[in-house]
């Protein structure tokens, strides 16, 4: 299987991968741990908040059934702003740096 | 009416057969066998992966969970929906761009390919065999309880058709199976939620208000609470049912068990596998993104499937057909339908088993899929041929053979393991992925300064120490608490027998009946005493060798998780591997931009 040499260096020092990188790091590393933080809220809060959790809201639905389901919207949330952002930005930059750096080998 | 039951049973075999027969013309290749050749898209995928996850433990063990303990098992399920965050993030669109066919390829792509390949694989083998035990069992009682046919007869039907699957059909029909599968339990709980919320005008207060209210309910909080009741009015013992506490005791196994489902699911060798049948990172992130809005919606159905068991069923009820509440979804679908006598509800019974069924086999073809991988990818012609030509054929013939293997120690297994705890079991599983697979994939991807020896001290510490400290648990059995139980039982009987026997000769028929039902729980309560005492006879110690539990922690993410972070640092920062740091520009520019990524028509 032949496969285009790449210089894998020159494609570390490139800017725009330079960018893809620092742009990427904030967002997955951001989301991941917002979410993790908002999920254990929930085990923390059910063992140590039940008074707060058991104060009714919505007729019989309390504050704890509201956290919950309000976990799932979180979760879509995140998914959706992630999808957006990676499908938006990131993913045209990363086929740029790909174009140029395989076509700058195939080429030449 | 058993024929209804096996008429849909039938059905639903022969439609995935057929599926079989028709993706078994398109596996040629090592390529089509593990990854369906890189063909599938990210919507299908993404229904496959909800099928690989909605396994009997999610499906039916969290409804039974609400059904019997309300919001403690809902709150049980938000875990297993987090959990794709990890996998969309930081695991999904790396390993399409790096990986080929196993977990190990990604470790050996930087990491020393022999090395890597071992510890690789053989936690694959590790984690796939316990989280198959567990389905095995699960599936083995379901079945039993469902149709009525031996444990050990339905542990063998469970792997054989498990088995035909995967050998003829490889992934492109342990895909399409689990994507027939996903939909057909999809469809089943929306026509049942739709039956339950329909008479409250979909309003959430109004249903719930009804659950609450209901004397069954009610009672089950009065006896889940024993004498805290007592104060309590029915009222407030019907809210309680909304209010956390009643199935999680110890706030820190609920945080450890949540540790271990957020990153253990990211390093579960079936669902990463998942990752590979997709062409491009562009379209994991879409299968994950499906996967997340099906699992997400379909626990939220579970949240109606749970209460509405409660309510029209009851706790009590559900209990009664097994004690974890595993058959409240079933229960609640014959109810429906109509009751145990009418057509309708025997087959909404049979439907809903029959999709259980299909659960548990489909869910055990991509573990054993996972498995025959590890063996016949990484261990044979990683390891065994490595540096020789392996034809495309031999690869196949290999993945077969390994299939063959794994399918039958699973049945073998599947037998021994009977009467073991399902939950505990899951746990240990997601426990492990998530101290040894998860730092190994995670620091390898994303941390320049990762290398062989750290891959190989993470995965040995992860797996051992997860599994060790379980085995030190209070999960397994020991004979001298069960024994002190069986004992109180038994001597707190004659007393107690002599107050129900006042109320049988009691004028009130209510009360006869009440007393009567009170003897007879006594007495199956003395008899699983005596057969506690009788099984144990002398013995004093767990299978550990252990009186008693070294730790109080149920499962163990929350001490080897960091253990297995731990040992992936330092092994890489005590070991110097050249290769690991040479090929980590590679490997970072190519995980970052999906740059010469195996795209689908590639052998």
């Amino acid at each position: 299987m032949a496969r285009p040499e790449v210089d894998w260096a020159a494609v570390i020092r490139d800017p725009r991968f330079q960018a893809l990188h620092r742009r990427k790091q904030r967002l997955l590393w951001g989301l991941l741990s917002f979410s993790v933080l908002y999920y254990f809220l929930l085990p923390v809060g059910a063992a140590y908040f039940q008074s707060l959790f058991a104060v009714r809201v919505w007729g019989v639905v309390n504050v704890g059934l509201l956290f919950a389901l309000s976990e799932f919207v979180v979760a879509w949330g995140i998914a959706w702003y992630y999808a957006r952002h990676a499908g938006a930005g990131l993913d045209r930059l990363a086929a740029e740096i790909s174009a140029a750096h395989l076509g700058r080998r195939a080429g030449g | 009416m058993r024929w209804v039951t096996f008429t849909v049973f039938a059905a639903v075999i022969a439609l995935t057969m057929y599926v079989t027969a028709v993706a078994s013309r398109r596996v040629r290749s090592a390529h089509d066998f593990y990854t369906a050749g890189g063909g599938i898209s990210g919507l299908q995928n993404g229904w496959a992966i909800a099928g690989d996850y909605l396994s009997a433990a999610s499906f039916l063990g969290i409804a039974g969970l609400i059904s019997l303990y309300g919001y403690d098992g809902f709150m049980y399920s938000v875990g297993w929906l987090v959990a794709y965050i990890t996998v969309l993030l930081v695991i999904a669109e790396p390993c399409r761009n790096v990986g080929r066919y196993t977990l190990a390829d990604i470790l050996a792509y930087r990491n020393d390919p022999r090395k890597s390949r071992i510890v690789g694989a053989l936690s694959v083998i590790t984690v796939s065999t316990v989280y198959l035990t567990a389905q095995m069992v699960g599936g083995g009682v379901l079945v039993k309880t469902l149709i009525g046919i031996d444990y050990e007869v339905s542990v063998i039907a469970v792997g054989v058709l498990m088995l035909s699957y995967v050998l003829f059909g490889g992934m492109v029909a342990t895909t399409w199976v689990q994507i027939i599968k996903a939909v057909l339990l999809v469809i089943a709980s929306i026509v049942i939620v739709m039956l339950v919320w329909t008479p409250y005008g979909f309003s959430l207060p109004g249903f719930l208000q009804d659950v609450v209210g209901d004397a069954k309910v009610q009672a089950r909080v009065a006896a889940l609470l024993g004498d805290r009741a007592a104060t309590m009015t029915p009222a407030e013992l019907g809210q309680r049912f909304l209010e956390p506490g009643l199935y999680f005791k110890a706030p820190i196994d609920q945080i450890s068990l949540g540790m271990a489902l957020v990153f253990g699911t990211a390093g579960l060798p079936h669902i990463l596998m998942r990752f590979f049948t997709v062409p491009t990172a562009q379209a994991a992130r879409k299968s994950v993104i499906w996967a997340m809005a099906i699992i997400g919606g379909f626990y939220v159905l579970t949240l109606f499937l749970g209460f509405g068991a409660a309510r029209l069923v009851g706790p009590a009820a559900v209990a009664a057909v097994d004690a974890g509440g595993n058959m409240a979804g079933p229960l609640l679908a014959q109810y429906i339908g109509g009751g145990p006598d009418s057509f309708m509800g025997n087959f909404m019974l049979a439907f809903v088993s029959a999709v259980a069924f299909a659960t548990i086999v489909a869910v055990v073809a991509g573990l054993v899929l996972a498995s025959a991988s590890a063996i016949a990818h990484d261990l044979y012609v990683g390891v065994v041929r490595a540096g020789a030509v392996v034809s495309p054929g031999e690869q196949v013939r290999a993945a077969r053979v390994a299939t063959v293997v794994v399918g039958a120690a699973a049945i073998v297994i599947g037998i021994a393991a009977k009467g073991q705890n399902v939950a505990a079991l899951v746990g240990l599983a997601f426990a492990v992925a998530a101290s040894a697979n998860f730092p190994c994939v995670l620091l390898t991807l994303y941390w320049k300064r990762c290398n062989t020896g750290g891959i190989v001290g993470g995965m040995i510490v992860g797996t051992i120490a997860a599994v060790g400290l379980t085995l030190v648990s209070p999960n397994l059995s020991y004979p001298l608490a069960i024994k002190a139980a069986a004992y109180k039982v038994l001597e707190a009987t004659p007393a107690r027998r002599a107050a129900a026997e006042v109320l049988v000769v009691d004028a009130d028929a209510a009360v006869v009946a009440r007393g009567n039902k009170e003897l007879a729980a006594l007495d199956k309560a003395a008899k699983a005493a005596r057969a506690d005492l009788a099984r144990w006879g002398e013995a004093r110690t767990s299978f550990m060798g252990l009186e008693k539990p070294l730790i109080e922690l149920k499962n163990p993410g929350i001490l080897s998780i960091p253990l297995g972070f731990l040992a992936v640092i330092l092994g890489s920062l005590l070991y110097r591997d050249r290769r690991a740091e040479e090929l980590w520009e590679e490997l970072y520019v190519r995980q970052t931009t999906g740059m010469l990524a195996e795209g689908p028509s590639q052998p």
